[in-house]
């Protein structure tokens, strides 16, 4: 494994991972703030979420870029296509079985069945995270995949 | 056709979902898993449309109420043959009890005792899921009966095997029997079912201890205790406690005039409702789901900021396309509405009201984050670009645009209160002087064209002629002293032209011509107004007591009055009549207070 290149293509595709989704914030295609999310993990504050959210989000994305990078070795193939094709597997897994599971270890977000207690919590996210807005699905995927399609091109396994 | 009142039905819910109970014991309306989800029963709005109903076979009387600060419903039967206790309830407990439990996703549990007899008992149960068109996959007999509902399992349970013909079954009580039927609800298989009867009695001291211990965290201790809770766990049902979003009303298509076609989907939630809102809910003492319902109306806001559209749904996410059901409709009253078509109107009030309410809670210490701050900026920059347009204003007719006085009134305290707001220190880098021009000149646009001289009175649109009760919230928000000239003069013209009957009050003129009827929460401003010093304490008393009178038996409202026959009309329960009742008992106690503390002074 060329462990020089995973740091920076990870470091890479996650940088534009984490541009589009918040570019996709800023063009309202969802209300979904990812660093914001990650960050109230561990605070409460909004202010200092997203700046540790932010942190979270690039380690994250860098531990799952050497999941791919080991998933190209084990297939011997590194191509563009096949990295977005993990990463259309990673979003779709993302959006449809970690956002529903999401309120189970987040400590401030809702779940469905709360009630009829009210807390200012985060709303869930829902199934493909349509609770952010209807059109979340397609920025997460999307997102996932040019994150897949970066590590796939650019990571060389030779 | 059905010959019921809005005024027969009785909510029970459990924070995400609302249920209507007739009087005479069945429950006509309930949605599942959300408020705003389609209908398991909804024969309130068509015979055909689903229901659950369970009444004694013999001719004995209903009187019902709710279990003491409570939203559990107890319906007593009395009659020559025998006395029948019926307890309707959605099971609601903290958070952390359910997860010491294996609990329903949703569960409602009806409890029938007898305590003279024997006496037959009728059960029927006839679920319509998705508004009577999901396929009704139903099997099971005896003491279980298991319905596939669109994306969810529909299980009614019993702790007795029941004979059943069809839809309905008979069962036969003793003196001192009971049965117990627990409904539940589950989007995920394997659907929890626990055993009725020991779920209904864990569940029963589990909800009444929820319920009273919200209810004794209110503050209110004036002379309406009773009817200020009641419409505190009122407001508390329609409260989607996932997200805090508060709907308007808990149905759809309940007629503001019977026979009518003025019928609207309610189970959204309107931005606008957001001052008076907070102001209830933390005068109340109801601080968190103050906190809850401004989060997240920044959160829902957030995708259409600076625009925003008049309601959202309880996730904060546009409601989609209105459409039409083919049902008969509330006793005639054609058609019935699926979802709101004024949603993409231009409703320039809400800015001001979203400020407002931000600015309520950072008056008691809340902090506003960046984007709040920018959020709130933008909202005020809007306001300066577009507040000389005409919109739909605060009743929002399906009419062309007009300059609603009420609209430019909300402009200006959107600006007033980012200013004050930014005085404090609470917001930064607005632009100040533009705010402070732009507020200045919708201050003397507002005293210049919403005034008829000729009228004495404030006027619904800008050089107009046409009264509106909304004006005396003028003085609510601050814009003019209750006690002021124009103020008093306002009050006396709508009290003349726009009150059908003592203690009500229609919304505009048009309101006559329409033939809809009075609107309760005008009503509660006006009590409101003469509290907050346009008239004497006992006026303002009266006009409470008066308007408070048209309140079902149990302390609920809807949205309008009858004036004639003072029958409840439009969607039910509805939180903003009842945010209206809350708001003026607290200002005639605030009332009180001052005018006991004087005398006291001038008697020291």
């Amino acid at each position: 494994m060329n462990v020089g290149a995973w740091l920076i293509w990870g470091f890479a595709a996650t940088v534009v991972l984490t541009t589009l989704m918040a570019g996709s914030q800023a063009a309202n295609l969802t209300r979904m703030n990812l660093p914001y999310l990650l960050g109230t993990m561990v605070t409460p504050s909004r202010d200092k979420a997203k700046v540790l959210g932010i942190v979270m989000h690039l380690v994250n994305g860098w531990v799952f870029s050497l999941v791919y990078v080991l998933a190209f070795h084990q297939l011997g193939v590194a191509t563009w296509w096949w990295g977005a094709t993990v990463g259309f597997v990673h979003g779709a897994f993302v959006i449809a079985v970690a956002f529903p599971a999401l309120p189970g270890i987040h400590p401030r977000m809702a779940s469905e069945t709360r009630g009829p207690t009210v807390v200012r919590h985060l709303e869930p996210p829902g199934f493909l995270g349509r609770h952010y807005g209807m059109r979340t699905p397609v920025s997460v995927l999307l997102s996932h995949l040019v994150y897949g399609g970066i590590l796939g091109a650019f990571y060389p396994l030779g | 056709m059905s010959d019921a009142r809005i005024a027969d039905y009785a909510p029970i819910g459990d924070g995400r979902s609302l249920a209507l109970v007739s009087r005479t014991g069945s429950i006509d309306w309930l949605c599942w898993p959300r408020l705003d989800s389609p209908s398991l029963f909804a024969s309130l709005l068509d015979p055909a449309a689903g229901h659950w109903s369970i009444r004694p076979a013999g001719a004995l009387q209903p009187r019902r109420r709710y279990l003491p600060e409570t939203n559990v419903l107890q319906t007593d039967w009395e009659g020559p043959d025998g006395a029948l206790e019926v307890t309707d309830w959605m099971a609601a407990a903290t958070e952390a009890e359910k997860r010491r439990r294996l609990w329903p996703e949703h569960a409602l549990v009806r409890r029938v005792r007898c305590g003279r007899g024997p006496l037959e008992v009728i059960v029927e149960f006839a679920p319509r899921p998705a508004y009577g068109k999901a396929p009704r996959w139903t099997r099971g007999e005896g003491s279980m009966r298991r319905v596939e509902a669109g994306g969810g399992l529909l299980v009614l349970q019993s702790d007795r095997t029941l004979v059943a013909d069809g839809e309905r079954a008979r069962l036969v009580l003793r003196p001192g029997e009971q049965c117990c039927f627990l409904l539940t609800w589950a989007s995920e298989a394997p659907a929890v079912l626990p055993p009725p009867e020991s779920f209904a009695e864990d569940a029963l001291a589990l909800t009444t201890t929820w319920w009273r211990t919200w209810a004794g965290r209110m503050r209110y201790d004036g002379p309406w205790r009773a009817l200020v809770l009641r419409s505190a766990l009122a407001v508390k049902l329609l409260t989607f406690a996932p997200s805090g979003a508060i709907a308007a009303a808990g149905t759809t298509s309940l007629p503001e005039r019977l026979g009518g076609d003025l019928n609207w989907d309610y189970r959204f939630c309107w931005v606008r409702d957001a001052s008076l809102t907070v102001r209830a809910l933390l005068s109340l003492g109801y601080e968190a789901e103050a906190d809850a319902f401004v989060s997240w109306m920044l959160h829902a806001t957030r995708l259409t900021r600076p625009e925003m559209k008049v309601l959202y749904d309880l996730y904060g996410r546009e409601p989609p396309a209105e459409y039409e059901l083919p049902w008969a409709g509330f006793r005639g009253s054609r058609p019935v509405r699926i979802n709101n078509g004024a949603s993409d109107q231009l409703q320039l009030d809400s800015y001001g009201e979203v400020i407002d309410a931000v600015a309520q809670l950072v008056r008691i210490g809340r902090e506003v984050d960046g984007e709040t701050n920018r959020m709130l900026g933008d909202f005020g920059s809007f306001v300066c670009r577009n507040w000389e347009r005409p919109d739909s204003g605060i009743w929002e007719p399906r009419e062309p645009l007009q300059h609603y006085s009420h609209s430019k009134v909300l402009c200006w305290v959107a600006l007033e209160r980012l200013l004050e707001l930014q005085d404090r220190g609470s917001l930064r880098r607005l632009p100040v002087e533009r705010f402070r021009q732009n507020r200045d000149q919708l201050a003397a646009t507002i005293r210049g064209r919403a005034w008829s001289p000729s009228l004495g009175s404030y006027v619904q649109t800008l050089g107009g002629s046409r009264l509106d009760a909304s004006s005396l919230l003028f003085s609510w928000y601050g814009f003019e002293d209750a006690r002021s000239e124009r103020m008093r003069g306002t009050a006396a013209a709508l009290l003349e032209r726009l009150s059908p009957a003592p203690g009500l009050l229609y919304r505009y003129d048009q309101s006559i011509e329409a033939g809809e009827g009075a609107f309760a929460i005008c009503s509660f401003w006006f009590a409101e107004y003469l509290a907050r010093g346009g008239g004497s304490l006992q006026a303002a008393e009266q006009m409470f007591a008066m308007a408070a009178r048209f309140a079902n038996d149990l302390g609920l409202l809807s949205e309008e009055i009858e004036p004639r026959s003072g029958e409840l009309l439009g969607n039910f329960p509805q939180a903003f009549s009842h945010i209206g009742l809350i708001s003026a008992a607290l200002a005639i106690e605030e009332r009180r207070r001052q005018t006991a503390r004087r005398a006291a002074e001038v008697a020291r």
